[in-house]
């Protein structure tokens, strides 16, 4: 009996401490948004943000689009001369790449390269009692050191969506037309009659929009949140790029239920 | 640690391929099937008895040139036709006896609706009806229709 009642009695406090963390971050994100305004108004330290969440995930987001695209194209290339389609990689490039895997994988390079950066930085910080100090100084940490540090991430995310999906579809060009030898006009003819620009780029654009809000979100109130140890900020880089994979995949279905209906 | 100035350079980059890369996806990867129904252009509706898998914001065509989008397609429970609605760009003029067909790209590509102009000196103008219109062909139908003719011909034809 005691056994069962220790077990349930875990079980309370387990999700008695998952809702109140979830209900700290929802208050945490709601007193970012509001002085936001004031890490906005100091805009040089944003734009050192975007520095180094968006430009230093260039190269990594470049590369891995080029292999991305040159797979697809290989991949689709040898599904659809079955059929005869052959010209029609392109669309499947395009598409694949501008709906699903531009914002996707993007956002999820990002969270591992950018998102566990932001968290160890703060998580640091806090460890080393530079949030407490800033306090003392009567400067906000939240609006000098989160904000900044959050719309950074926003902004940077939906540009290297649509980077990714560019490079991906040359990459895809550069296989299919260069290598394989897919007909030049066939494959961007029939890729443009297929994408729409408002349904398939401008909603693969707003997907990377979330991303970047929930990616943000989750690095920085890890960071802000982690335990001041070492142990602590290793801990919270790890749940990071976890967490932020699966919201990212999570909410990646929900956005394509609402937006891809197929009429 | 780098100074503000390089690091605003390298952010402006970031944006300017950013920027960029959003150019090379809406002129070179995808196109604006809206892009006729921003104002620019007229609306005609057509009655066809069946549009086979005519679809919304399916290109309208004439001489094989896209000259206009499918914006809706409803069902008329009095007569019971299809009334397809579409948009037809402000710089293509078109006569009045224009006739409207549901054809198909290639054997098995998409359906659109394929216009031919025909003589008359008043033009289609905004909220028009296409008078002349030709059902989508059915391949069952098809099929059926030369069963049909194969069957009747093999009887007159003689024995061999």
């Amino acid at each position: 009996m005691g056994f069962l009642l220790d077990f349930v009695e875990r079980l309370g406090a387990y999700v008695n401490h998952r809702i109140a963390r979830l209900g700290f971050a929802a208050r945490f994100l709601w007193v970012m948004l509001r002085t936001s305004g004031t890490s906005l108004m100091r805009l040089h330290l944003t734009i050192r943000e975007i520095y180094f969440a968006g430009v230093l995930s260039l190269i990594i987001v470049s590369v891995s689009a080029l292999f991305v695209g040159m797979v697809l194209a290989l991949q689709g290339y040898d599904t659809l001369v079955r059929f005869g389609a052959s010209e029609a990689v392109g669309t499947l490039v395009a598409l694949s790449l501008v709906r699903e895997l531009g914002p996707v994988m993007a956002a999820l390079l990002f969270a591992s390269r950018a998102g566990s950066a932001i968290t160890a930085e703060i998580g640091l910080m806090k460890a080393t009692e530079q949030l407490a100090a800033m306090e003392m100084m009567a400067v906000d940490p939240i609006a000098r050191v989160v904000g900044p540090r959050f719309w950074g991430g926003v902004i940077s995310m939906p540009l290297l969506a649509a980077i990714f999906s560019a490079i991906g579809v040359f990459g895809g060009y550069l296989i299919a037309v260069v290598q394989i030898g897919v007909d030049f006009g066939s494959f961007w003819s029939q890729m443009q009659a297929a994408v729409d620009w408002k349904s398939d780029v401008v909603n693969g654009l707003l997907k990377s929009f979330v991303f970047g809000i929930a990616v943000s979100w989750i690095a920085v109130f890890e960071g802000y949140d982690a335990m001041p140890t070492a142990e602590g900020v290793s801990r919270a880089t790890t749940r990071t790029v976890v967490i932020s994979a699966v919201v990212i995949l999570m909410l990646d279905f929900i956005l394509t239920a609402f937006m891809f209906r197929g009429n | 640690m780098m100074s503000r100035k390089a690091i605003d350079v390298w952010v402006g980059f970031f944006v300017l391929i950013g920027i960029g890369a959003l150019m090379f996806l809406a002129l070179q990867v995808a196109s604006d099937s809206q892009a006729f129904t921003n104002g620019a252009g007229y609306k005609v509706q057509a009655r066809f008895e069946n549009i086979g898998g005519l679809k919304v914001r399916a290109p309208v065509r004439s001489a094989g040139v896209v000259v206009g989008r499918v914006d809706d397609i409803r069902y008329d429970n009095e007569t019971f036709e299809a009334v397809v609605t579409m948009t037809l760009d402000q710089r293509f003029k078109f006569p009045k006896d224009t006739a409207a067909k549901v054809l198909t790209s290639g054997l098995l590509g998409e359906q659109y609706v394929g216009l031919s102009p025909g003589g008359d000196l008043d033009d289609l103008q905004d909220g028009d009806t296409i008078k002349i219109t030709q059902s989508a062909i059915v391949l069952e139908n098809l099929i059926g229709q030369f069963l049909y003719s194969k069957a009747s011909g093999d009887d007159q034809a003689p024995a061999q």
